[in-house]
């Protein structure tokens, strides 16, 4: 049995996990897999790390949660520090460049199947826009995992977007942009 | 028990259950007679839904030719409330006494009365919870001898009775009726109780009718001190009059117009 | 009448919360009346956004008393009246639903657990089992569903419905802060078009004709004056609830014919269960599952027989043992050993069941 691919998101309120997880999964969704996502959300999430859990399968998915992570995304020093736990050495694990002071709290050598350091705020800052930061952050979830073809992700953006785009097309070619981008930087 | 109905009995009292269940000399009686003949008086007793609460109004579960519902202590409003809101053809009244309406079920009270719920609730204000035995409630009056005062009721620690009417008027919408009656003036008080009734009628507001009532059991009374304190105490902080009333607002607008 | 809510079947990607709503709307649902708490919120928003095309209404009360209360009196008036609550707000709603017991009512409640007891979390747990069947003053003469995904969730929001107006108790579909916040695939269809009927409401006050002229007035109490007349009363609904049971009572079992060990979870739980026992059988050891979709009225007899074969139950459930005494109580006196798997306010993982059933055998 194919067990599900495990995905954590984590970043301050504002860095846009949520709606990256809820694009992949209706992505996945529109491609009939299954896919689960659930936010935290009230007390947990308000004033602390915003956590998305998303898993996509061929098949029904079990328990909403899960342990570990097979991939797992940290956008700022807290969502590094309170997503430890999601974390054993099968889990591919990707933060952002810029984040400072957590050398202590990121994986050791043999904790994780992989550690990569990606500057996805950087490029968007400077190559892209702040504002597709979490486009980028898609790519690069897409890029590690292959849970969903790059023209499906593109299809869920437009999706969400299109009104937007309609409005201001520079804005698709933008977003498009930062998709590629962010699966470049996993190869 | 088979009775056949007396001249006086309005025909909106179902003649099966009477004599009714309420202490001799209770204020009870009184005011659900003022109730039945307004709903004779004003032809709605095919839809009216009567709704009595937990306490001594409680014994008023079979007492109308209407369809009734006893419900918790201090739930009448929200119930009545909730038929109201599926079937606004209905007519509903929630029928309480002071400690229903003013302490467990203010919450339920003041509520629907901020969004001006098109019900109506008469209020039986005897200063005490009668059927438990004579505890304080929230209109028992200072210095006045309860089972949980029994030295009187001290405002400085229980604070002053509240005053119903007042409230609800303050915190109502237009189109709101808001009276207090008295056992001790009947006419007046089928009145007020027939304005309550027809301003749900005409979907105007919430109506509200407190009406002080007589409890001899618990205040321990003769017929003399009952009527002395109905009649001359009670009205002294709890003033009988209209405190809204949308068809004098309307009269006003005319004559203004 | 206004147009179907939904027409065909629709495979959508929802939230818990908002699956509930269109199984509502779905199942012809009238009026719902509420109040805030997480994690049900959504349930309240999906509703009033959909309800001005279908006809339908909303209230928003004061506290969850009301909520309860008006929901009576929404079902007094002879309509598919809902509410939908959590945790403390589910604290408050057992005053009206105990009132609903005693009267037959048919209400139809939607429970999204929480942490628990007090305010503690609005996340998840399964904190309110027994709460939700056995709650108030009473003697739980309720119907209590436990869905365990979103299919789930609208099939058995539509069924309540349905069980409640045939049965005429106050029925309660169980669900929890996962299944309300998450999304995942769901069908969504109309009843009518599967063949299923929604069984007719009927109105206990305002009935046509003049009370005590054209017919009996409708004098409903819950308040009785002797001892003898309650017990009576009592024995005709017990009579009732007894009878309806069999025809009510659902449950799922699967590899329990030759299981030493058979896992016992509801809800959001056996999905991480059903999976266990696939890893498991295909590591080859004998591992079934027992779910109880009924947690009022509870499949007893069903699961008896399956304890008194296996030699051990474990159960899982994120409480501390109320499940479990729900099994107890069903169970007395058969052979099989119980192992607790009792984690209170948080979610149940596949890999942890695995590791447990593990250790346990």
């Amino acid at each position: 049995m194919a067990k599900a691919v495990k995905i954590c998101l984590a970043g301050e309120g504002g860095q846009g996990v949520q709606s990256v997880a809820e694009i992949i999964a209706d992505a996945a969704n529109a491609e009939g897999r299954e896919a689960l996502y659930i936010p935290n959300f009230g007390v947990e999430q308000r004033g602390g790390v915003s956590i998305a859990y998303l898993q996509i399968a061929d098949q029904p998915i079990g328990a909403p949660k899960f342990d570990k992570a097979d991939i797992l995304v940290a956008l700022s020093d807290r969502a590094v520090r309170r997503c430890k736990q999601y974390v054993d050495e099968n889990t591919v694990y990707v933060y952002d460049a810029s984040i400072e002071g957590v050398e202590d709290d990121l994986p050791k050598e043999g904790e994780a199947k992989k550690v990569l350091a990606i500057p996805a705020l950087e490029i968007s800052k400077n190559e892209l826009h702040p504002r597709v930061f979490n486009i980028l952050i898609m790519g690069a979830v897409i890029g590690a995992t292959g849970v969903i073809p790059v023209d499906a992700a593109k299809a869920a953006i437009e999706k969400k977007l299109g009104y937007k785009f309609e409005q201001n097309p520079q804005l698709r070619e933008l977003n498009f942009k930062a998709i590629d981008r962010g699966i470049e930087l996993m190869k | 028990m088979s009775v056949s109905p007396q001249p006086a009995m309005p025909k909106s009292w179902r003649v099966e259950s009477k004599p009714h269940k309420f202490c001799p000399g209770c204020g009870h009686g009184l005011v659900l007679k003022c109730l039945g003949e307004a709903i004779d008086e004003l032809g709605i007793q095919d839809r009216v839904v009567f709704g009595c609460d937990i306490g001594c109004s409680l014994l008023s579960w079979d007492f109308f030719n209407c369809d009734s519902v006893q419900t918790h202590h201090g739930r009448t409003t929200p119930v009545m409330t909730g038929i109201k809101r599926a079937n606004p053809d209905l007519i509903c009244i929630a029928y309480m006494g002071d400690g229903g309406g003013y302490a467990i079920g203010v919450g339920g009270i003041v509520n629907a009365a901020a969004r001006n719920e098109k019900v109506t609730v008469i209020l039986a204000n005897n200063t005490v919870y009668a059927m438990t035995g004579g505890q304080m409630s929230p209109c028992t009056m200072p210095g006045q001898k309860v089972e949980t005062a029994p030295y009187g009721r001290d405002p400085e620690a229980t604070g002053m009775p509240t005053q119903g009417p007042e409230m609800i008027a303050a915190i109502t919408g237009d189109g709101a009726y808001v009276a207090r009656g008295t056992t001790a003036n009947l006419k007046q008080l089928k009145s007020y109780i027939k304005k309550a009734l027809q301003t749900q009628m005409e979907g105007k507001g919430f109506s509200f009718v407190e009406a002080l009532a007589a409890c001899p059991t618990n205040w321990r009374t003769n017929a003399e001190k009952t009527w002395a304190f109905v009649e001359k105490e009670m009205p002294q902080y709890y003033k009988v009059g209209e405190k809204k009333n949308p068809f004098e607002a309307k009269k006003e607008a005319q004559q203004n117009g | 009448m206004s147009e179907k809510p939904i027409t065909g079947e629709k495979r959508a990607f929802m939230t818990g919360n908002e699956v509930v709503a269109w199984a509502a709307l779905a199942a012809g649902a009238d009026i719902m009346y509420g109040y805030p708490i997480t994690p049900q919120n959504e349930i309240m928003h999906y509703w009033t956004r959909q309800i001005p095309k279908y006809g339908r209404k909303f209230l928003q009360t004061e506290d969850e008393l009301s909520a309860g209360f008006t929901t009576v009196g929404g079902v007094l008036a002879g309509l598919r009246a809902f509410t939908a609550t959590a945790g403390p707000g589910n604290t408050l709603m057992q005053e009206p639903m105990s009132m609903a017991e005693m009267m037959r009512l048919p209400t139809v409640t939607i429970v999204q657990q929480r942490g628990g007891p007090s305010t503690a979390t609005v996340i998840y747990s399964q904190q309110e089992v027994t709460l939700t069947t056995m709650g108030g003053n009473g003697e739980g003469l309720r119907i209590v569903y436990s869905p365990s995904n979103h299919q789930e969730l609208f099939d058995y929001t539509i069924k309540a419905f349905n069980t409640a107006w045939k049965y005429r108790f106050p029925t309660f579909v169980l669900g929890d802060g996962y299944q309300a916040k998450m999304r995942e695939s769901v069908t969504l269809y109309d009843p009518a078009e599967r063949g299923i009927e929604m069984v007719p409401t009927e109105k206990y006050v305002g009935k046509p004709g003049t009370p005590g002229v054209d017919r009996d007035p409708g004098h409903y109490r819950n308040t009785y004056n002797t001892e003898e007349e309650l017990f009576e009363v009592l024995q005709k609904h017990f009579a009732d609830y007894e009878k309806m049971a069999p025809e009510v009572v659902e449950y799922a079992q699967e590899a329990v014919e030759d299981a030493d060990l058979v896992i016992v979870a509801h809800g959001v739980v056996f999905r991480g269960v059903r999976d266990a026992v696939k890893e498991l059988r295909a590591e080859g050891l004998k591992v079934g599952y027992f779910r109880p979709i009924t947690l009022r009225p509870f499949p007893a007899e069903q699961l008896k027989a399956v304890a008194n074969k296996a030699k051990k139950l474990l159960i899982a459930e994120s409480a501390q043992g109320q499940l479990a005494r729900l099994i107890k109580d069903a169970i007395y006196g058969a052979s099989a050993e119980i192992v607790p798997m009792f984690r209170p306010g948080v979610g149940i993982t596949t890999e942890q069941i695995v590791a447990k059933v593990k250790e346990a055998l």
